[in-house]
C-alpha cells in the first residue's frame, strides 16, 4: 500500500475514522498504526511535504548532501518511509482552523474539522481526531526583536534543513536551550564563520538542575550533549550568563548589545537568532476546547490528556510535544499510543498490551528531561521584558511598559487584556505574545502564571477566506436565514453544516 | 539575510515588487526571498516598522505577502512556483476593488 496523496480538498472523504493534524514524528507515526488497522485515516498537514519541523525535508534530503544535519535527523527517514507506504490518506499544504463537537446519524460522538486546500476551504468528518500540532518556540521578547534580520533560532534551522541556506554572517544566537547548541554546531558544521552564542541561562549548573542530574546520567541525552558543549566551545565564541540583550538598528540588525555581570559589550550582527525553548502549539486544541494545565517545570500552558493522549473532549486526542514537550522520539511513540487508544475507544481494535509495551519504551525519553528543563529554564529578565519600550505582541505592537500600565486598571487576566488593547488580536492570534502577556501579568500581580491563564482563543485559528466560507455547500435553512427567500431553485449538497 | 550554501541546481523565477527573483525549486517563498536578498517584505499595520519572516513554521505571520493578487499569504508555507508575483504589504490593506457594481448578489 501507499498513502494516498490528496490534493484538493473535494478528494478527501466526507468522514474519516481518525483524522490526524500535522505530519511531524508524532503525526506520522499515528497514521502507520492507525491504518495498520485498517481504519480510514487521514492526515492533514501544512507543508508541501511530511516531516515536520524536525525532520523538516527528510523525504528529500540525502545524506551526502546534508551530512551538517547530524545524525539524529536521519532518524525521520525511516519513519516517514513508513508513512508513505501506510494506506491512509495524506493531504499536504492542507490548514485546519476549526474543529467543532457533533453527532452522528446514531447519535454518536463526531468532530466536524474546518479545513482548507489550495485554496478551497471544506467541512469534513471524523470519529476521532488526533492533533499532532507540535511544538513553536517560546517568544523573547527583547528591545529590537521586530527589526528585519532578526529570526528564530528554528527558523535558521527549518532554513538550513529545506534549503540548504545559513544566515549571513556575522551571527549572533542568542538565548537558552538545546535547540541554539544544536543549531550553532549544525552552522559550524555547514561552513558557518563568525558565529557568536550568548548563553542567557543564568548559571550552568543550578541547584534545581542539580536535583535532576541522577536521571539525566542514564539518559540517552548524556552524550549528545556533552558532544555538542564541546564542538560548539571550540568553533564558536560562546558568552555565558548574559542577563540583559538589546538588538540595536534602524530598519535592519546592525548588532547586539549585550551585558554579563563583569561587562557590557558591543557586537555588530547581520543576523540574529533567538531561542528559549520550545513550547506546545495550542490554538487549534483550545479552540476545539481542550481545557489546559499549567507545567510549571516546562514553564508553559499545555492540554489536559491522560497517559495515551485522550482530552476531556472525548474523541479528541493529542500526541507529541503538543502534549507537553516530549522530543521527536518521544512523540513518535506518543502517536502511536494515542492512534491505539482512539481505535481501542472506537472499537476497531484492542491495543491495551502494545500500548503498556509502547508506554514501557516512551519511558526511557523521558528519562533526563527533567534535568533538561530545569538546567535551561529561561531566565526571568527574558521571560519579563523590563524595558517599556520592548514590543510584547508583535502583530499589534504592544509594549511591555503599555501592558503593564493597563495591568493596574485591574483586568482580571489576559482574555480583559485582550479586549482593552488588542495584545493578541493581529493575525498571530497570540501565538507570539501570549506566553509573555502571561508573564508579565503574573510578576506584576505576584501570581503564578498557571493561575494568571491564558488567551481563550475561537475558530477559525488559521486566517481563512471570506470567500472560501461562502463557497461552503450551505443548507437551505441557512440561505433562508440570511436571504429571506426559499433557496428552491439551487441544488443543494447536505454535506457541511448549516452556518 | 540567508546565503545559499550551494549553487542553485534547478531555478525558478518569480518577481517580487516587480523585480525579478531566482530560487530552488521546492523553496518555500520566504526562505527564497530571503536568500535572493530581500530584507523586508512588508510594512507593520500599526506603525508601519519594517518586517521580514520571523518564524518560518507559520506561527508568526510576519511574512505575510500578496501572492499572485492574494492577500495576506504566509510566504514561509507556499512553495515557489515559476511565474509567481509577489507583493509587498504595506500598512493595512484595503479591499480589493469591485469588478462591477453587482458582483456578488448574483451568488443566491
Amino acid at each position: 500500500m501507499t498513502a494516498r496523496v490528496v490534493s484538493k480538498a473535494e478528494d478527501l472523504l466526507p468522514v474519516y475514522d481518525i483524522l490526524i493534524v500535522g505530519a511531524g514524528p508524532a503525526g506520522m507515526a499515528a497514521a502507520i498504526e492507525a491504518s495498520k488497522a485498517g481504519a480510514r485515516v487521514v492526515v492533514l498537514d501544512e507543508n508541501p511535504r511530511p516531516g515536520g519541523q524536525i525532520y523538516r525535508e527528510i523525504t528529500r534530503n540525502r545524506p551526502g548532501e546534508r551530512s551538517y544535519l547530524g545524525s539524529d535527523y536521519w532518524k525521520g527517514k525511516p519513519l516517514a518511509d513508513l508513512f508513505a507506504e501506510c494506506s491512509g490518506d495524506y493531504a499536504a499544504k492542507a490548514t485546519v482552523w476549526s474543529i467543532e463537537h457533533t453527532e452522528d446519524g446514531e447519535g454518536k460522538d463526531h468532530h466536524r474539522v474546518g479545513l482548507t486546500v489550495a485554496g478551497v476551504a471544506r467541512m469534513i468528518e471524523a470519529a476521532a481526531v488526533v492533533l499532532a500540532t507540535g511544538a513553536q518556540e517560546r517568544p523573547m521578547s527583547v528591545p529590537g526583536w521586530t527589526l528585519p534580520g532578526v529570526m528564530t533560532a528554528g527558523a535558521a534551522q527549518i532554513a538550513l534543513k529545506s534549503s540548504g541556506v545559513v544566515p549571513s554572517a556575522p551571527v549572533v544566537l542568542a538565548g537558552c536551550g538545546p535547540l541554539l547548541y544544536l543549531l550553532a554546531s549544525q552552522l559550524a558544521d555547514a561552513g558557518g564563520h563568525n558565529i557568536t552564542l550568548l548563553d542567557t541561562s543564568q548559571s550552568l549548573l543550578r541547584w534545581e538542575a542539580l536535583r535532576h542530574l541522577p536521571g539525566f546520567l542514564g539518559s540517552p541525552y548524556l552524550v549528545k550533549g556533552l558532544g555538542l558543549l564541546l564542538k560548539t566551545k571550540r568553533h564558536i565564541r560562546v558568552v555565558t550568563r548574559v542577563q540583559s540583550l538589546a538588538i540595536l538598528g534602524q530598519n535592519t540588525v546592525e548588532g547586539v548589545r549585550f551585558a554579563t555581570r563583569l561587562k557590557t559589550e558591543a557586537l555588530q550582527a547581520e543576523t540574529v537568532l533567538l531561542h528559549q525553548g520550545v513550547v506546545p502549539a495550542i490554538n487549534l486544541a483550545t479552540a476545539a476546547g481542550c481545557p489546559l494545565m499549567w507545567n510549571e517545570r516546562q514553564r508553559a500552558f499545555q492540554p489536559v490528556t491522560d497517559a495515551e493522549g485522550r482530552t476531556p473532549r472525548r474523541g479528541i486526542l493529542i500526541a507529541g510535544d503538543s502534549a507537553g514537550i516530549v522530543g521527536a522520539q518521544a512523540a513518535e511513540m506518543g502517536g502511536r499510543i494515542a492512534a491505539l487508544a482512539a481505535l481501542s475507544d472506537l472499537g476497531l481494535a484492542k491495543s491495551a498490551s502494545l500500548i503498556r509495551d509502547l508506554q514501557g519504551r516512551r519511558q526511557r525519553f523521558f528519562q533526563g528531561r527533567d534535568f533538561l528543563d530545569a538546567l535551561y529554564s529561561p531566565a526571568r529578565a527574558f521571560l519579563v521584558p523590563s524595558d517599556p519600550e520592548t514590543i510584547v505582541c508583535r502583530c499589534e505592537e504592544i509594549s511591555a511598559g503599555k501592558l503593564r500600565e493597563v495591568i493596574t486598571l485591574g483586568p482580571p487576566g489576559p482574555n480583559q487584556l485582550k479586549t482593552f488593547i488588542r495584545c493578541g488580536m493581529g493575525p498571530c492570534q497570540g501565538r507570539l505574545c501570549a506566553a509573555t502577556v502571561t508573564e508579565i501579568m503574573a510578576a506584576a500581580k505576584g501570581m503564578n502564571p498557571g493561575e494568571i491563564g491564558t488567551y481563550r482563543l475561537r475558530s477559525p485559528v488559521k486566517p481563512v477566506r471570506l470567500a472560501e466560507l461562502a463557497a461552503l455547500p450551505h443548507a437551505p435553512r441557512a440561505l433562508k436565514a440570511v436571504t429571506g427567500r426559499d433557496p428552491v431553485d439551487h441544488q443543494f449538497k447536505e454535506e457541511g453544516h448549516s452556518l | 539575510m540567508l546565503s545559499r550554501l550551494r549553487e542553485i541546481e534547478q531555478s525558478v523565477h518569480f518577481t517580487f515588487d516587480g523585480a525579478s527573483m531566482r530560487a530552488e525549486r521546492g523553496d518555500m517563498l520566504a526562505t527564497a526571498l530571503l536568500a535572493a536578498g530581500v530584507h523586508q517584505v512588508r510594512h507593520s499595520v500599526v506603525s508601519g516598522a519594517p518586517r521580514a519572516p520571523y518564524c518560518l513554521m507559520g506561527v508568526c505571520f510576519e511574512c505575510l505577502v500578496t501572492v499572485d493578487g492574494v492577500q495576506n499569504r504566509q510566504a514561509c508555507l507556499i512553495e515557489v512556483e515559476g511565474g509567481m508575483t509577489v507583493l509587498s504589504q504595506n500598512g493595512a490593506s484595503s479591499l480589493p476593488p469591485r469588478s462591477g457594481p453587482d458582483e456578488g448578489r448574483e451568488v443566491l
